[in-house]
């Protein structure tokens, strides 16, 4: 077999140093030792793909998990997923959790003194379409605070998690919400170098996706690394 | 390139109840073809104190040796009972543990094979981005041509890598990662 084609580095603006003190739980969960470069096999540029010859069960409407409706501002949360080459990434598997409307995570160990929602669990999963599009209904999160430093509160946000085509182009990142005064603050994000890619986590919201007396649109789109080339030409065959 | 890599987040302490829901730890039915291993360990902070918050995920090919993959085009028999990916979460002890199959050997750069290996990426609270190592196994002859271990020369660090029985031939192969300091495990760039 031909080596596979490898895919382009991580984005050094965009991907944060393991070890950010700032974010004090980096400091004992950092490597001190460099990472070792290796080339890139089919072991790494092969991955779980959905759909190829398996599939899970989807839940794209996190309002709709219990018999009532959840309290909060009720959200869509739309886009694509592309590579660096804007080309879309059908059949990858998005899956996302959050908070709810009062910031409190339906998880044992948050004990933010905030009430839980019993009509809201707050974790989704959907398999992008053949345009690389994903769509979400759920609600907005709150902010939170957590134990970084004093009055230290994250702001509100959505977990996303992806995995893209291959092994190396698994991504977990959050989605922010514009206009959001915690994010200069907030050292998770500041974790991101590049100022640029840390608005990428942003999203914005769209008029147009917003539906009639019923629930605001908010677009986010998510770029997983690249290739320069396809590397066969029977790939969409599978 | 036209467009900007998302950065990467943690994954947090809150992902129990989404990310684990659906991917779980055990890879294998009854049919899947090869043989049942389980695979064990625990997560350790620089202290040498467990995670009670990471997330553990594997990817391997089947007993053949092939990845459930459009890009593996080898030669070698699928398993339509095997797809070579799972996910745990680490306990309140920091453990965790998969039931898979021990996989075949794949190939490496050129013309090289790659001796059998599990691939494995470590998430937690606290890590900003996720971590890439691999697991192979003691008793294969095959590691010492192994390209990717061969990139190792300090006996200590590739040592990190080796997966060893816990009590002798049957029981499960237990693997620790160490995020840092003794015994720190080696993690690859990508």
């Amino acid at each position: 077999m031909a080596d596979p084609i490898p895919y382009n580095p991580q984005d050094k603006g965009a991907w944060p140093p393991s070890l950010f003190p700032p974010y004090t739980s980096t400091v004992k969960r950092a490597p001190k030792r460099p990472l070792v470069l290796i080339p890139q096999t089919l072991s790494e540029v092969t991955g779980p793909v959905y759909g190829h010859s398996r599939a899970i069960p989807e839940d794209s409407d996190l309002t709709k998990d219990h018999t009532g409706e959840p309290l909060g501002e009720r959200i869509i949360v739309a886009g694509r997923v592309l590579d660096e080459n804007g080309r879309p990434q059908p059949g990858t598997l998005v899956e996302i959790w959050q908070a709810n409307a009062a910031g409190r995570y339906r998880h044992d160990v948050d004990q933010h003194p905030a009430p839980i929602d019993p009509n809201f669990t707050g974790g989704g999963r959907v398999i992008t379409d053949a345009e690389g599009r994903y769509r979400f209904t759920t609600i907005k999160p709150g902010a939170y605070p957590w134990r970084n430093h004093h009055n230290a509160w994250r702001p509100a946000h959505i977990h996303f998690s992806l995995f893209g085509p291959s092994y190396l182009t698994r991504l977990v990142t959050q989605m922010f919400f514009p206009g959001d005064p915690l994010i200069p603050i907030d050292p998770i994000m500041n974790g991101v170098p590049d100022p640029k890619a840390r608005e990428r986590m942003i999203c914005k919201f769209d008029i147009n996706l917003t539906q009639p007396e019923w629930a605001l649109g908010y677009q986010f789109d998510i770029v997983l690394r690249g290739r320069n080339a396809t590397p066969l030409d029977n790939d969409k065959d599978h | 390139m036209a467009y900007g890599q998302t950065p990467s987040q943690t994954v947090g302490p809150f992902f129990h109840f989404a990310l684990p829901k659906f991917e779980g730890p055990v890879l294998v039915t009854d049919k899947t073809k090869g043989e049942r291993i389980t695979i064990e360990g625990r997560v350790l902070d620089g202290d040498g104190q467990p995670l009670n918050d990471a997330m553990i995920e594997i990817w391997q090919a089947n007993a053949a040796g092939r990845y459930d993959h459009p890009e593996d085009q080898q030669e070698k028999s699928l398993d339509p009972d095997f797809h070579g990916f799972g996910r745990c979460a680490t306990d309140k002890d920091g453990r965790y543990s998969f039931q898979t199959i021990r996989p075949g050997p794949v190939p490496g750069p050129g013309n090289t094979l790659q001796a059998p290996h599990v691939n494995v990426t470590v998430f937690a609270r606290g890590m900003l981005k996720h971590l890439v190592t691999r697991m192979y196994f003691e008793d294969e002859k095959s590691n010492a041509d192994d390209p990717i271990l061969g990139r190792i020369p300090e006996e200590t660090r590739r040592s990190t890598l080796i997966a060893r029985r816990k009590n002798g031939k049957g029981t499960p192969f237990v693997f620790d990662v160490v995020l840092q300091g003794k015994g720190e495990t080696v993690f690859f760039d990508v």
